[in-house]
């Protein structure tokens, strides 16, 4: 296909979505900038930052180094899903309970990085949190929070059985 | 005169306590929206031109191929045949088109020639300025060469220097504007520190009257001091939507342009030779420094050293600040301040390492040459306790084995006084509290600090009010840079609510059939004071008030601050370090920051303001540095993968200690975000000389740096 | 990034029909980690993207003559999740773990890491491969704090690799893919210096794809990989090294040290690791044998401490593979 605009269908937090890009359109800016999805930000563009992270078929990725063309048929969940149920998933009250956030422009990316980590990793260690955030980077320095947020929502995500919040269907 | 001092501490309900900020949902849950998100209807997209050369004339510039180009919409030319520039990344024009992607379609369409002329992009070997370095003139207080040749002086000479760093916002510069010609009205979503002036600076570059633009923000990602201007980028955005018909323009920087054009902080370097007497007291200063700040040549301010201590009795100052082709430095975090702080106390310790004194005895038995020796004295013994200075500190050098082991500290200052702002109160007839104010929640927590001290004036608990801010429609309030936003809103909120809640009281003051002077506002009822039994219901209180709303509008003066805010204060900060001498590799193991900061609203994103500061610090100790390239005038690590910051594992263990206090509380309301971050560097960089025994003169501390320091290859500066 | 035609073939053969005779014909996309980032910064400008992730022939780690077969749609990730690999590869986990974020390991593939073009700061800022200016290196006369110590020809950049030192020196091999064939090549004959900027840093032509890669049983042979990173999270190794040794008792039989970081392609120390023969491994060996193996390091202007650091994975690296770190 391409190049030129084509519409394809992404299945975003469990709906199936319509979108016209271009081929060389990103993931991030697909949501962006035409679904306006935009709790992913755009900070580095190259793969580095982690401000645009998201969970592709289960898995953390860099949806600003990944075509939108490239996600048709696969499962697509994004930081909205998080607060999309009727409980918000444990790890976003405890962002904010341990004020792990400042300007709050990483904070979606590091929000997905650590959901990410406690989906595979339900009980870390201190040494795997950090090393489940190494793909993610602050400005305002906010890790000292965020760091006891993860481990207060694997705790709290332990306590309530691993309780599915958020969206239901991501 | 109504009474508008704070309740004292012990009475405190709101003010004072660890309150969750009240954005923190919406942040963590991905849902607030920054500039960068909104997207009015029909918004199109801008990119840039820049100029790939450090210096030349710009010979044409052809704009054909790109308005024949799909989805085309606007250009605006920035450089004209025969301007010069003078950095890489200066602006060359601007193009708009339907989507992103063709907007770089069209930016790439456009044909600019250049001719290439000499540059200058490095700083740090000042014989090669030349004419570029502009000295300012030699400051002497006393005899510093007597100082140093007296009996019995120990002198210490060496070379430090700073790289320049970048802000590295996470939300770029940029913004989304409509400018809609017929009605010659602007709506501006830009990203900026400063709300209520921002829209009137654009207004200035575009010649319209400062009513024209309305300026509208929730949130922005990051501005560390370098957000305050509309800048070239807004101008061109507006004209592009002009010539678009109206249609919002979206125009935010590429990271490379962030970094290369959107504000760094100055370098430094320098020569001190310092020297004290044998028993350690401090006895002459004299450096010689210089830096850039870019083609403009933004400056330094030499004049603070030796900082912290610059009442010593004999000093020498000589500064030259560079002129090079590189973008201009803005205010970053405690502009000036983390550099002097650096140059000063990293001589200190090395100057006591010679006198064979425990760098902190030295620090201590100097402080009268400071301007506050008991603060700074009470501050090193509380660090000191909780770094366990005195169990873990050795002499510099004595650390055994492969990963050595080191302490430092330094120490800070910063003014952060509240700056002008007016806030507008309105209580409704129905109980509903309006708060509006020109301001903007940086992720600071200002949010949550007006809405503390609004609840604690009128009796309400936080959810009783609803705080509009972000806007320059409501009462103007002053930019936030250099911490003087808490001490400036928290002042105009309290007077506003003091003035509207004394209006209430006069209205329900008949019913309650005392004098009006006799009410209090407590746990949302108006009583009699001390007397909860001769009382009314907020609600109830406001409906007296018939149809019309309570409206008070009340300012800060900051030449007047009524005890309500204060500057000045003081910080002291200690590192304890590993570091690799196979690899050079520098880990922190802990930081502990103790600050004095006047009466807290929050200690929980006070505490946090601290943190990252100490977090800033820590990037610009162990790796941050803006690498040019003579040969192609380039910023080469204009990105984040090579211009490095921390991770969430590179910090170690950070401690805070906030002097909250009765006595440091008497002095209002003081901003922490500058002096958190200002000693930080210096004592990391400490304690990487105590624990290797060497000074790695030049940071940041990177292998590179720290094993050339330990095998004596570092490269002299001059 | 340039606008592009976009394929998702089912199959080997019809991905390898799309490409063409020319980089810019088209490019191979499976991570896309390095390859989305050329493209907007045009160093890429591929007229054709062929996505090959949906190709089930080229996916997967699976066990394969007693070693290992990794497909070309293997990820990082998978790799160092993989039993099989971490039962006997230490020196492959070790680099996946040096990948230090999940989302890269989650989406770049280890055939990527070995096919991606060099970070140097010159050639991503678009003075080309070489980065000449004149005829003069930019490198040499600029800054080359994170480039090579290696270098006998005008390639100055490093290979990015993180796989290609453990894999050389397990022995493995690569399998390649074109329309008229396939061809097998050593991990180590894989990598080359370029010496023109339209050369790459690999044995790869426009018409071909690594398929999948060969890494022959580690019989026990003891292996790990060092690896020098400022910072804790993602950041660039300055030098790593990773070594096989196979043993006899306490003493080494035979060794390998492959060094990474530190010059255009992969460095063999054949040298230092002949020199381990008959050696117990210890502070004294692994320190002599890291010594050796820089003994040929040319450092430019601004990287000499590389050369220590080099030195010192080596050292490391060796201690690790004996149990001894």
């Amino acid at each position: 296909m391409g190049p030129g605009e084509t519409e394809i269908t992404l299945t975003i937090n469990g709906k199936a979505t319509k979108v016209k890009v271009e081929t060389r359109t990103t993931l991030l800016d697909a949501c962006r900038e035409r679904l306006e999805i935009t709790g992913a930000k755009r900070v580095c563009d190259r793969g580095t930052c982690g401000a645009c992270t998201m969970i592709v078929n289960g898995k953390t990725v860099y949806g600003c180094t990944t075509l939108a063309v490239d996600n048709v048929g696969k499962k697509i969940e994004t930081i909205e899903n998080l607060t999309a149920g009727a409980k918000p998933h444990p790890i976003v009250p405890a962002f904010s309970n341990n004020d792990a956030l400042q300007c709050g422009y990483c904070t979606p990316g590091m929000v997905m990085a650590s959901k990410g980590l406690l989906d595979r990793t339900p009980n870390p260690t201190y040494d795997q949190v950090k090393a489940g955030l190494g793909g993610n980077l602050c400005r305002c320095g906010t890790y000292v929070g965020i760091r006891k947020a993860v481990l207060e929502a694997a705790k709290e995500l332990r306590a309530s059985g691993g309780r599915k919040s958020g969206g239901s269907n991501a | 005169m109504p009474n508008y001092s704070y309740p004292p501490m012990e009475q405190r309900r709101v003010m004072g306590k660890r309150i969750t900020r009240l954005d923190g949902m919406e942040k963590a849950a991905g849902k607030a929206k920054y500039n960068s998100d909104v997207r009015p209807k029909g918004t199109i997209h801008a990119v840039g031109v820049f100029s790939p050369h450090a210096h030349a004339r710009v010979k044409s510039v052809d704009t054909s191929a790109a308005q024949q180009a799909p989805g085309f919409a606007a250009v605006s030319v920035v450089a004209a045949p025969g301007a010069e520039v003078n950095w890489a990344g200066q602006e060359i024009a601007f193009v708009a088109a339907q989507t992103e992607e063709q907007a770089r379609d069209c930016a790439r369409l456009i044909k600019v020639e250049y001719e290439a002329l000499p540059h200058l992009v490095r700083e740090e070997n000042l014989a090669k300025a030349g004419s570029r370095g502009k000295p300012a003139g030699e400051q002497v207080t006393g005899d510093p060469e007597a100082a140093f040749s007296a009996a019995g002086a120990v002198t210490h000479e060496a070379e430090y220097g700073i790289p320049v760093i970048t802000h590295c916002c996470l939300e770029p510069h940029g913004q989304i504007v409509a400018w809609d010609g017929a009605a010659n009205k602007i709506e501006y979503w830009p990203s900026t520190q400063a709300i209520s002036a921002v829209g009137g600076d654009l207004a200035k570059q575009l010649e319209l009257p400062a009513t024209q633009v309305h300026s509208h923000q929730d949130h922005i990602g990051g501005g560390f001091g370098s957000k305050f201007q509309s800048d070239l980028w807004g101008a061109h955005a507006a004209k592009l939507s002009k010539m678009a018909g109206g249609k919002p323009v979206k125009l935010y920087l590429e990271r490379r342009e962030e970094l290369t054009i959107a504000g760094v902080r100055p370098s430094v370097f320098g020569k001190v030779k310092l020297s004290a007497s044998a028993s350690g007291e401090m006895t002459g200063w004299d450096s010689t420094t210089w830096m850039t700040g870019g083609f403009a040549g933004g400056g330094l301010n030499a004049d603070l050293l030796p900082y912290v201590f610059r009442n010593v009795a004999n000093r020498r100052i000589n500064h030259t600040a560079v002129s090079t082709n590189n973008g201009a430095s803005r205010a970053w975090r405690a502009p000036n301040h983390p550099q002097v702080c650096y140059i000063t106390c990293a001589a200190m310790e090395d100057l006591a390492a010679k006198l064979k004194m425990d760098p902190m005895e030295f620090f201590l038995k100097n402080l009268d040459k400071t301007p506050r020796a008991d603060t700074y004295k009470a501050q090193i013994l509380k660090a000191a306790e909780m770094i366990a200075w005195k169990q873990n500190w050795k002499p510099r050098g004595s650390s055994t084995g492969t990963v050595k082991r080191g302490l430092g500290l330094a120490l800070g200052t910063w003014g952060g006084a509240g700056h002008a702002s007016r806030c507008r109160t309105t209580i409704n007839p129905d109980g509903s509290v309006l708060i509006e104010i020109g301001s903007q929640d940086l992720g600071t927590g200002t949010r949550t600090i007006i809405t503390q001290v609004v609840a604690e004036t009128l009796g309400l608990p936080m959810g009783g009010i609803t705080l509009k801010l972000g806007d320059n429609n409501y009462p103007a309030s002053g930019a936030s840079g250099g911490s003087t936003t808490v001490g400036g809103v928290s002042a105009s909120s309290r007077k506003a609510s003091v003035d509207a809640l004394d209006k209430l009281f006069a209205a329900v003051a008949p019913a309650l059939g005392v004098p009006a002077d006799q009410l209090e506002a407590v746990d949302s009822k108006i009583q009699v004071k001390g007397n909860a039994a001769k009382s009314m219901t907020w609600k109830a209180a406001c409906a007296k008030l018939g149809v019309s709303a309570i409206i008070a509008e009340n300012a800060n003066d900051p030449r007047n601050p009524g005890g309500l805010t204060t500057g000045g204060v003081g910080g002291c900060q200690m590192a304890d370090v590993s570091v690799d001498t196979e690899t050079g590799i520098v880990k922190i193991n802990k930081v502990v920051a103790v600050q004095d900061v006047g009466l807290v609203i929050n200690p929980k994103t006070s505490d946090s303001q601290v943190y990252g500061g100490v977090i800033m610090g820590i990037c610009a100790a162990l790796m941050e540095e803006r690498v040019m390239d003579e040969m192609t005038g380039r910023f080469l690590n204009a990105d984040m993968e090579f211009y490095k910051l921390a991770g969430a594992g590179d910090i170690g263990e950070i401690e805070v200690h906030m002097d909250i206090t009765p006595d440091h509380d008497k002095r209002g309301v003081i901003g922490i975000g500058e002096p958190a971050t200002v000693p930080t560097i210096a004592c990391i960089a400490n304690a990487v000389a105590n624990a290797i025994g060497v000074r790695v003169p030049v940071l940041p501390l990177t292998p590179k740096n720290v094993l050339n320091a330990l095998h004596n290859t570092t490269r002299r500066l001059a | 990034m340039n606008a592009f035609e976009y394929a998702s073939p089912a199959t080997l053969k019809e991905a390898l029909g799309l490409l063409g005779n020319s980089w810019s014909d088209a490019a191979v996309l499976a991570g896309g980690t390095d390859l989305l980032s050329l493209m907007k910064d045009h160093i890429a400008e591929p007229k054709r993207v062929v996505n090959i992730k949906g190709i089930k022939e080229l996916g997967g780690i699976t066990k394969s003559g007693g070693g290992l077969r990794i497909g070309a749609n293997a990820t990082v990730d998978e790799l160092m999740e993989s039993a099989a690999v971490r039962a006997e590869y230490p020196s492959l986990v070790a680099a996946a773990r040096g990948i230090d974020s999940p989302q890269v390991r989650n989406m770049g593939t280890v055939v990527g890491d070995l096919c991606q073009r060099p970070r140097c700061w010159y050639y991503r800022n678009g003075f080309g491969l070489l980065a000449m200016k004149g005829g003069k290196s930019l490198v040499e006369s600029g800054q080359n704090e994170f480039h090579s110590i290696f270098s006998s020809g005008p390639a100055k950049f490093v290979s990015a690799s993180s796989f290609g030192p453990a894999l050389i020196a397990l022995g493995a091999k690569v399998k390649i893919a074109s329309a008229s064939g396939s061809r097998e090549v050593a991990v180590a004959d894989f990598f080359k210096a370029p010496t023109g900027d339209g050369d790459r840093e690999i044995d790869l032509k426009p018409n071909e794809i690594v398929t999948e890669i060969v890494v022959p049983a580690a019989k026990g042979a003891k292996n790990a990989t060092y690896e020098v990173r400022n910072k804790e999270g993602l950041d660039w190794p300055l030098a790593t090294a990773s070594v096989v040794l196979t043993m006899k008792g306490a003493n080494v039989a035979t060794a390998k040290i492959v060094l990474g970081h530190v010059g255009p392609t992969p460095v063999v120390a054949a040298d230092a690791a002949s020199s381990l023969a008959g050696k117990a491994i210890n502070e004294e060996t692994a320190t002599a044998a890291g010594k050796a193996a820089v003994a040929g390091a040319k450092p430019l202007s601004d990287n000499g401490y590389k050369v220590q650091l080099a030195a010192v994975a080596v050292k490391r690296a060796l201690l690790a593979a004996a149990g001894k770190a």
